[in-house]
């Protein structure tokens, strides 16, 4: 047995999307009708389009809570909540922001955008793919399980013991809620695993690392992020289901157990995760703006650089959310020193997006509009962060509203104007047709206008003293006219969000036909038709510069991208992995055909939860066997994918 | 033209070895347990550390007489799981099946020694913060040991089965890979609990 | 144009500064005065750079000069590699670094002066969080007989460092007075310390700063600062014993108060003495009830013990379903307590 039995040269040929190649192709790569067909896709843009219209399912229903706070908060003294309600939705609202909304619409659009950026037929795991998005799914029908029965979790969403223990606590509400987080943390990994092992291997040949497009440096550098930060919080939700339900003492001050370890192993995930949920976004931005300034990207190796930097220091600052602990002072230095550098690597996205629309020649559009006024909401949202660094100046600000402006500038600033401005951008590549720009324009101005009439008066409210999560406030403290402002601008926002979703709806009919590369883009994904094929690319490309679509009129290369003529790779669904750093052409993929197995393993996690959730362990054994099953028949060696001893 | 070329270059198809997609993934998968590890085991010093009112560990250092033996049937196992792969390189099937079943029953052997040393012990899962920190991370590793050895079985019927030769046998690099973790991990477990009690 | 609305939009609401208690934009004593200024200082930087950075970006978007874009034969836009951005990277940079360093250089003498009082504390209290209230206990190494037990108000001497000592008795808590400096939190399991001190008499209000549960928005307390005399004063008369009752209601009140409030309540000077609730030995010196959540006015008190969960719902004190005759004389009872 030689290798030389396993290998094939492939067949380079020059193909269109309309010859009867591309029909063969076709019908081995696409998904089959009906329910079985459905649940067993492991097509990366059918999954990237669910993760993004689940995300956005979220982002409406934590949007509704928030505007139900906003009617209570408007004036003092109201009466539209009860506390306990009022706890519960402040929870809801941010569990499902910054998890179940924030993190998963990201992996959507990487999902969807990855494959066709980087000149690949699918991610490298498809059927991993498929999981990650089931389990999603799962854990955000799981999570809000409780709220829909009245038992939503209560304690905030960074939920610190002992307030969230089974003493102070005593519903099933934090049991869901931690259980929950585990099973969303094992989507997130999942979800890591498949867009690290992507960014390595399943590459159009010729794409070295110094030609990634910005996005999937930001993706990258999130997926690394996860992997090493949410086991920290998955352990600390399992330790305190724990403690609350089978006896042990880690956060029990009574016995010995230590509150202060959860807050250590809550913000060693939590200051990671804001960054991952805002580099990607950042990457959308750095790739999208230039398209719009007719230039490529200022500095794209200090931005490629400072993505990662960002992350490496984003794992040294964990302790500047600790600084009302009473740990000691030299500690505090540190981490304050830390937590200030940490602009440096921002300022330099900041800087460089500046510069692109200064030194280039700008076209309007909704996403540029978009774009452009997220710098502005990054510098905001940053300089509130630069403030909350310093040791005695946090002393003051953390827990008032100052650092719910803040962290609403950065996430909705730094995360839901980038994916607004996303959609207008890709929108045309996903669905073959274009938003309207006219009520893009109504959509923008309602949403600018309504976020910061919202959320910028909070840093006034906060500077005057308003704690945070408090469920109505007396009359005398100045924080009357603040609050009206911020819940009209609330509903403002609201708003612009519905315009969003009327011109989708209106557009999915009538918008006008995109074309493959509406915008004259650079990029890969513009190759394609729009919508792409279920295949992506007739040929595999082979990529010669960071911009193969501008080639001809930037001169940056004596190489030239070939994009019409490349492999074939129709020998069954195949793919090309590269080698990780020069991608050079390493291995033909076989790749997986649809399944409903991902489908059903994720049903037997949700089953396990929910057995650990009602302390029913026939069924938490039950699901764990079929699991294993499941897993195994999964990872059965197959011909038909090169996994065995025949030659195919 | 490009700098880089797919013409005339011969490129082997589907999964062999280390350029098989799932053997990648594999390190990403280690490397995320290894930092589930790190938290256990942070947490683990991060009460070591603190003033205690009982004598830490209660008992004093754990007693090493099963646990040395035991580490050492948990590295045996991974030194034969390695001499098996070797020889499916060479194309032996039957060794490398042999060698999995040996590297089961010896980690069958570690989970049994295993739960011998728990039930000495004097303290439980819920008898104070040091049971539940012991409880809690022995039991994760032994946790994964147990999927280690289902990973080990199965892998030793595929290779019963004939699935794999020289050439191809990326599930059992991907397999091997995992259980040299657990064994691995494991070592960073005994150092915490074994050791470090006799040295500070 | 973004900062001109926004500037518009905090003048619109800067009026409120100056009735609100809770800013931290103005300091009282040593502790607070360096934060302060520091606070301002970021304060400054910060509005600074938002200024610059959207007059810039609004500059980059709408200014003129460039060259045109004009579609070319195939009906594709231009595209060019201007020189010339990298420069404002680097610039940028060098600018926000000699911001970052002078902040922290700043932040560091700061954290340094209000680490420790400048002079030995003159007087320690052990205040300990509780769902929703705070237990205040006044300590004196020489003499143990001053020391006692007050809820949710604190007098302090004015131009005297106070040391803090914050316990929990339950969750986490942070114990925070804007006007006289920074939180610290109030955690199970440790005692942390922090210090205040006022140089100005006057009534410094303060909450709990970390989600506690239901009652969160109702864990209020005021610090008082008093002349010295006036503070000792004050002690002394806490320590005193309340008057026997003038009258046979006020006096079946105080019987009344034993059996239903005093298992949980304590009154110095009575059989009252339970350990659960808050203390309410001299309670009408009082400014507030309940920590805050009413202002303490008969009609206020009666309605607060014939129904403590209608105002503070979910807190702590039990509906006891008193008979009405039963409220009017405790109630006459506890306005005795001066």
């Amino acid at each position: 047995m030689s290798l030389a039995e396993y290998q094939r040269v492939p067949t380079i040929a020059a193909h269109d999307y309309e010859s009867s190649f591309a029909r063969k192709l076709e019908r081995m790569w696409e998904t089959r009708p009906g329910l079985i067909g459905w649940l067993g896709t492991v097509d990366h843009k059918e999954i990237g389009i669910r993760y993004i219209v689940t995300a956005f399912v979220f982002l409406i229903l934590g949007g509704i809570e928030a505007l139900i706070m906003r009617v209570q908060l408007a004036q003092p003294n109201e009466h539209v909540l009860t506390p306990e309600q009022y706890d519960q939705l402040f929870t809801t609202h941010g569990m499902t922001m910054i998890f179940l909304y924030s993190m998963p619409v990201l992996s959507g659009f990487s999902n969807y955008l990855w494959p066709l950026i980087l000149g690949s037929r699918d991610m490298a795991m498809p059927r991993l793919n498929a999981l990650s998005y089931w389990v999603y799914l799962c854990s955000g029908i799981f999570m809000y399980a409780g709220f829909v029965v009245g038992a939503g979790p209560n304690a905030g969403w960074f939920n610190y013991p002992p307030y969230s223990s089974a003493t102070f606590n005593p519903g099933f509400n934090i049991d869901i809620y931690a259980l929950g987080m585990v099973l969303f943390g094992i989507s997130t990994t999942v979800g890591g695993i498949n867009f690290m092992v992507t960014a390595l291997r399943a590459r159009a040949p010729g794409m070295s690392i110094n030609r990634l497009p910005i996005l999937i440096w930001g993706t990258l550098t999130a997926s690394a992020g996860n992997l090493l930060a949410v086991p920290s919080v998955s352990l600390a939700f399992l330790m305190l289901w724990m403690d609350r339900r089978l006896g042990t003492h880690f956060f029990d001050a009574a016995s010995e157990g230590q509150p202060l370890l959860w807050q250590h192993l809550f913000w060693i995930f939590g200051h990671p995760w804001v960054y991952a949920i805002v580099l990607p976004a950042m990457g959308m931005v750095s790739d999208g703006l230039p398209v719009f300034c007719r230039r490529p990207l200022v500095g794209y190796s200090a931005v490629a650089l400072a993505t990662v930097i960002t992350m490496v220091i984003g794992f040294g600052v964990w302790v500047h959310h600790m600084f009302a602990t009473g740990l000691p002072n030299l500690g505090l230095s540190f981490f304050s020193a830390a937590s200030l550098v940490i602009v440096i690597p921002s300022a330099v996205s900041v800087f460089a997006w500046t510069a692109t629309i200064w030194t280039g020649r700008v076209v309007f559009t909704s996403a540029f509009m978009f774009y452009a006024s997220f710098i502005v909401l990054f510098v905001i949202g940053g300089v509130s962060g630069f403030m909350t660094a310093s040791v005695p100046v946090d002393w003051q600000l953390t827990d008032t509203y100052f650092g719910v402006a803040h962290l609403h500038y950065v996430l909705i600033g730094i995360n839901v104007f980038p994916v607004v401005g996303a959609l207008y951008f890709w929108f045309p590549k996903m669905t073959g047709r274009m938003l309207s720009e006219r009520l893009g324009r109504w959509n923008f101005w309602t949403m600018f206008i309504g976020f910061n009439l919202a959320f910028f008066p909070m840093h006034i409210v906060g500077l005057l003293g308003m704690p945070r999560r408090i469920y109505t406030y007396p009359t005398d403290y100045g924080w009357n006219t603040n609050n009206m402002i911020i819940s009209i601008g609330a509903f403002l926002f609201a708003i612009g969000v519905a315009l969003l979703i009327a011109n989708i709806a209106i557009s999915l009919r009538r918008g006008r036909v995109a074309g493959p590369n509406p915008w004259d883009a650079p990029t890969l994904e513009w190759a394609t038709p729009s919508p792409p094929p279920p295949y992506n690319f007739v040929v595999i490309p082979t990529v010669a510069s960071r911009h193969p679509l501008w080639e001809d009129r930037l001169n940056e290369s004596t190489c030239e991208s070939s994009i019409r003529t490349g492999a074939e790779l129709d020998n069954d669904k195949e793919a090309i992995a590269v080698t990780a750093l020069d991608a050079e052409p390493d291995v033909i993929l076989k790749m997986p055909h649809d399944t409903v197995l991902p489908f059903l393993l994720s049903l037997c996690l949700t089953a396990l939860f929910v057995g650990m959730a009602a302390l029913t362990w026939w069924l938490v054994v039950a699901a764990l066997v079929a699991g294993a099953v499941i897993a195994v028949a999964w990872l059965w060696p197959r011909a038909a994918l090169g996994q065995t001893a025949e030659t195919a | 033209m490009t700098d880089v070329s797919l013409e005339r270059v011969p490129l082997p198809v589907g999964s062999i070895g280390r350029r098989a997609t799932g053997w990648w993934a594999m390190l990403f998968i280690v490397a995320t347990e290894a930092a589930i590890f790190a938290y256990l085991l942070f947490s683990y010093y991060f009460f070591a550390i603190q003033p205690h009112s009982a004598p830490w560990p209660p008992g004093g250092p754990p007693e090493m007489k099963l646990a040395l033996p035991n580490t050492i049937v948990l590295l045996a196992s991974s030194g034969v799981v390695w001499w098996g792969e070797q020889g499916i390189r060479r194309g032996r099937s039957r060794r490398l099946a042999l060698a999995l079943l040996i590297a089961f029953v010896l980690g069958a052997i570690f989970v049994g020694v295993q739960f011998l040393e728990w039930s000495h012990k004097t303290f439980s899962f819920s008898s104070g913060v040091f049971g539940s920190l012991y409880f809690t991370i022995t039991g994760f590793h032994m946790a994964h040991v147990a999927v280690g050895l289902v990973v080990l079985l199965v892998m030793a019927l595929w290779s019963a089965l004939g699935c794999f030769n020289a050439v191809r046998h990326a599930a059992i690099s991907t397999g091997t890979l995992y259980w040299h973790f657990v064994d691995v991990v494991w070592l960073a477990v005994f150092f915490t609990f074994y050791i470090t009690p006799r040295i500070g | 144009m973004l900062s001109v609305a926004l500037t518009l939009l905090v003048a619109a609401t800067a009026p409120a500064l100056a009735d609100a208690p809770m800013s931290y934009l103005t300091g009282y004593g040593p502790r607070a005065h360096p934060v302060t200024a520091l606070t301002w200082g970021l304060l400054a930087i910060s509005v600074a750079v938002m200024v610059i950075m959207t007059v810039l970006v609004v500059l980059a978007v709408l200014r003129r000069g460039r060259p045109r874009i004009v579609v070319d034969a195939d009906g594709r836009l231009p595209v060019d590699h201007p020189a010339g951005g990298v420069n404002w990277i680097v610039i940028g940079i060098a600018a926000t670094s000699i911001a970052l360093l002078g902040s922290l250089i700043w932040t560091m003498a700061v954290l340094a002066r209000v680490a420790a009082p400048p002079t030995e504390a003159g007087l320690t209290l052990e205040v300990t969080g509780h769902q929703w209230w705070w237990q205040v206990r006044y300590t004196d190494a020489e003499k143990p007989s001053r020391v006692f037990v007050t809820a949710n108000e604190i007098h302090i001497p004015v131009n005297t460092p106070v040391r803090i000592r914050l316990r929990s008795d339950d969750v986490i808590h942070s114990f925070w007075v804007p006007a006289l400096g920074g939180k610290m939190d109030v955690i199970p399991g440790q005692t942390n310390e922090t210090w205040i001190e006022a140089d100005k008499p006057g009534s410094y209000p303060g909450r709990c700063a970390e989600y506690c549960g239901v009652q969160h928005a109702n864990m209020a307390f005021s610090v008082i600062a008093q002349s010295e005399d006036d503070f000792q004063r004050w002690w002394d008369h806490e320590l005193a014993a309340p008057p026997s009752p003038a009258n046979d209601i006020v006096a079946s009140g105080q019987r009344l108060f034993q059996v239903r409030c005093g298992a949980c309540h304590a009154i110095r000077g009575t059989g009252a003495g339970g350990i659960y609730g808050p203390d309410l030995s001299h309670l009408m010196d009082r400014d507030a009830l309940a920590a805050g959540a009413l202002p303490n006015t008969p009609a206020h008190l009666a309605g607060w013990v014939a129904d403590p969960q209608g105002s503070k719902p979910g807190n702590q004190m039990p509906y006891l379903a008193l008979p009405g005759p039963e409220l009017g004389k405790i109630g006459a009872y506890l306005q005795t307590l001066d």
